[in-house]
């Protein structure tokens, strides 16, 4: 009956090539906002701009478990932004990759700080 | 259903037709990970909201898969254009099958 909580998690390569099905990720063309420096990993406030995309996975490159949210624009969507409050275990890289209408991706990535991790214990 | 659970959304009362229009939402919810334990040492069952959805007259605005690395008492700010006068559905979809549910109505001037 235990579960052991880190059973079936994904790397962050398998969630990137999940997103992309193996597809190139070109760098550029995204632009995530993220704090240099979060004192408490519980609430990092993110955001991220990517024009043109129809959907964006965020992944935390040092979290128990990488993804966080995959967001996916309808036709009425004003923007390809969206912001977000997520959760960080540690210091870490926080990466966005964008799907283009044109079905080739862009990805963008900030570097996070983390005092206290958000992940309890 | 959670305990506690209160949707709130801010959309601006009226916009121009064509407008894009900033939307927040936040929706009250622990967001309980799974990977916490309590003082026992036993696992805490997961609980979050899985997904988002937002729909304007019935198409689609943005639908977002939430994991459990989302902070708690979600937070979800975006935007949307505004064809025409309507009214925003916005559903929030918890783990335990629940599905909390906000409308907003918008005129345009």
């Amino acid at each position: 009956l235990a579960v052991l909580p880190i059973r079936g998690m994904a790397s962050v390569d398998e969630e990137i090539a999940d997103f992309t099905g193996g597809a190139e990720v070109v760098e550029g063309g995204v632009t995530l906002t993220a704090p240099e420096i979060a004192e408490n990993g519980n609430t990092v406030p993110i955001s991220f701009d990517a024009p043109g995309a129809v959907a964006v996975r965020i992944i935390a490159t040092g979290n128990p478990s990488p993804k966080v949210a995959t967001v996916n624009f309808g036709p009425l969507a004003g923007n390809q932004s969206c912001a977000l409050r997520i959760r960080l275990a540690r210091t870490q890289d926080v990466l966005a990759i964008a799907k283009m209408a044109d079905g080739s991706f862009k990805s963008a990535k900030v570097a996070v700080k983390v005092t206290i991790g958000g992940c309890g214990g | 259903m959670a305990s506690a659970v209160k949707p709130r959304v801010k959309v601006p009362k009226s916009a121009a037709a064509g407008d894009v229009i900033t939307i927040k939402t936040l929706i009250s919810h622990k967001m309980e990970s799974g990977l916490r334990k309590d003082k026992q040492g036993n696992p805490i069952p997961r609980q979050i909201i899985n997904r988002f959805t937002c729909d304007f007259n019935g198409q689609n605005v943005i639908d977002i898969t939430l994991e459990p690395a989302i902070s708690t008492n979600p937070y979800i700010q975006f935007s949307a254009k505004v064809p025409e006068a309507g009214e925003f559905v916005f559903k929030w979809f918890d783990d335990d099958g629940s599905v909390y549910e906000e409308r907003k109505t918008i005129a345009v001037a």
